[in-house]
């Protein structure tokens, strides 16, 4: 504490005290309790150790594959989530976009459209469920909960009447098929980089900070001039696009367009991610890299009790308690957080 | 008067059958801090949010640095330099304080990327706050763990910080306690020494008018009947003269 700079102040008026510099380890140990991620990573890592620990086959590079293409295509639309909550709403028609976008993308193909060409068609049908979600949230003022959900059905019911219900088959050179989702490699990294690049719009952007404030104060935010249903809007263009990018990356992995796909499934555990990872479903508060660790920790629940052998009819019931408990412990950690940070 | 910086001349304005304002002309001068006083449903909120450009006045003129103005909006009031501090004071909880100090005033960085220049930002709020003597632990912290005396100085700094011509306050000390209060009238009273931003305080404590305010202005059924600087007055003066306007519209009642 620069004592001298305290000094020279009037009685009364402290002022702002330059913050000194803590030692190392308390210094970890703070950044450690103030980060939102810390609960949710020691989830992972206890989940990894114990069924690494009891089901041989979890730690086998194959099963590692399949255990990071699950939670990637979860991780993308988390990061979409989480963006959408932040500010104060919440998409329930991200897992149905995850459908719709593939079978844009393949009708396109077929009608002659170059293919890098067709997947950007798929994703501007994608932007344009979300410009509607927006648009029917922010100006015809429809809660999101109520309009994400009609456009939920709606968009299941078109994309089963183009697709007349049968799955098809994507088209592509290897290298396109390989870059958009064809190798673990490739989803992984897809979900690890929207992650990074969502992380940093929330946290080092104007964008970001709008859509905090927005979720954090609507009134206010507005009233220092932020255009909160632009905000809003965009967020809910983001994550649509989110949704149909990562349909359009499962697709490559498993080399067929499903209309069944995706659906209120990936939607529930995006959204789950999201709120485990440590954003609040009331708004103003979230990361993007804790929804990451969320998937990952969801990911690892389900693989594991697969392969420790428990039946499918246990399985959701240990999952949902699972989530339960991972919740009670988080919200006690915020609870703690809260505490040491006052003064 | 070459150091007036806003004036309202014959303000009126109705809501349907109830009249809120009848007459309302007032006069703030450059670096003074004028009080509002009057009792409820004098017409104070309504003349308040006529200088915010929350409302159209029926009739009568505003001049601001000797000119008419119409205010068409908030936004355009605002542009001006009329900075209402709203009792809700737009500030986001989970922001820190420096980042809602810099609130639709972001520094940015790194050219066409337009990364937000934290440390920039940090640096310039903690020594604004501190010149203004605002007393937090850090500008780092989320303003959901300041008090509401904090928070009501940083909404005060934010404003002068946008340079704020015109300092609206609405009720800057409601519910607050006695060292709560206290912080805010120092700050206020800090801007008086810089006498760069004129005040107008809405409040019904009159102890705090007095302790602060150069003037005080008492608006009595949407009208200005008492205007005089607070040296020459009394707490007493001004109660006598509300409960005096009651006893009246008693007596007009029974007859």
């Amino acid at each position: 504490m620069p004592g001298d700079k305290v000094d020279s102040l009037p009685s009364g008026k402290i002022g702002v005290p330059r913050a000194a510099p803590p030692g190392l380890a308390r210094r970890v140990g703070m950044f450690l309790l103030q980060s939102r991620e810390t609960s949710i990573a020691l989830a992972a890592i206890l989940l990894i150790i114990y069924f690494g620990s009891t089901a041989a086959a979890f730690l086998s590079p194959g099963n590692i594959a399949n255990l990071a293409e699950y939670a990637a295509m979860t991780a993308i639309i988390a990061a979409g989530e989480v963006m959408v909550i932040i500010c104060g709403e919440v998409d329930l028609s991200a897992g149905n976009v995850y459908a719709l976008s593939p079978f844009v993308m393949y009708f396109a193909h077929q009608a002659g459209v170059p293919f890098v060409l067709s997947i950007l068609l798929g994703l501007i049908a994608a932007a344009f469920v979300g410009l509607i979600n927006g648009f029917i949230t922010v100006v015809l003022e429809v809660p999101s909960f109520i309009t994400t959900l009609g456009t939920l059905y709606l968009i299941n019911g078109f994309t089963l009447t183009i697709s007349n219900g049968y799955p098809v088959q994507p088209n592509g050179t290897p290298f396109i098929i390989n870059f958009f989702g064809g190798t673990p490699i490739s989803q992984i990294s897809w979900a690890i980089g929207i992650t990074l690049l969502f992380q940093f719009v929330l946290t080092k952007t104007r964008w970001g900070l709008y859509t905090i404030a927005t979720g954090g104060n609507l009134l206010g935010a507005a009233e220092v001039g932020i255009k909160v249903g632009k905000i809003k809007i965009g967020n809910f263009i983001i994550c649509s696009v989110l949704g149909g990018l990562a349909g359009i990356l499962d697709t490559f992995r498993i080399s067929s367009i499903d209309p069944l796909a995706g659906g209120t499934d990936i939607m529930f555990m995006a959204i789950a991610s999201s709120v485990i990872g440590g954003t609040l479903l009331t708004g103003g508060s979230g990361t993007v890299i804790g929804a990451f660790l969320g998937a990952a920790v969801l990911g690892i629940l389900k693989n594991g009790f697969t392969l420790v052998g428990v039946s499918a009819f246990t399985f959701d019931m240990i999952l949902g308690a699972a989530i339960l408990l991972t919740m009670i412990i988080n919200v006690r950690l915020s609870r703690l957080r809260a505490a040491g940070g006052k003064r | 008067m070459s150091d007036e910086v806003l004036r309202t001349e014959h303000i009126s304005k109705s809501f349907g059958r109830v009249t809120a304002l009848r007459d309302a002309s007032i006069r703030l001068n450059k670096g003074e801090v004028l009080g509002l006083l009057g009792d409820n449903g004098a017409g104070k909120s309504t003349l308040m949010k006529i200088l915010t450009g929350f409302h159209k006045p029926d009739g009568g003129k505003i001049y601001f640095l000797g000119n008419e103005i119409e205010l068409k909006s908030v936004s355009h009031a605002r542009s001006l330099g009329i900075e209402p501090v709203y009792q809700d004071l737009a500030l986001v909880n989970e922001l820190s304080v420096y980042r809602n100090m810099f609130l639709q005033r972001e520094i940015m960085v790194g050219g066409p990327l337009q990364i937000l220049n934290d440390g920039a930002m940090r640096e310039i709020a903690r020594e604004h706050l501190n010149e203004m003597g605002v007393n937090i632990p850090s500008v780092d912290v989320e303003i959901a763990k300041l008090s509401g005396g904090q928070r009501q100085a940083i909404a005060v700094a934010r404003s002068v910080y946008a340079n704020a011509k015109v300092l609206l306050l609405d009720e800057p000390t409601a519910a607050m306690g006695i060292r709560e209060s206290a912080m805010i009238l120092d700050v206020i009273r800090s801007l008086k020494e810089k006498a760069e931003v004129s005040v107008i305080i809405v409040a019904h404590n009159y102890a705090h008018v007095f302790d602060v305010c150069d003037r005080v202005n008492l608006l009595q059924n949407g009208k200005i009947t008492f205007d005089r600087p607070t040296k020459e007055t009394s707490i007493e003066e001004l109660m006598n003269l509300v409960l005096h306007e009651m006893r009246e519209a008693r007596q007009q009642i029974h007859k």
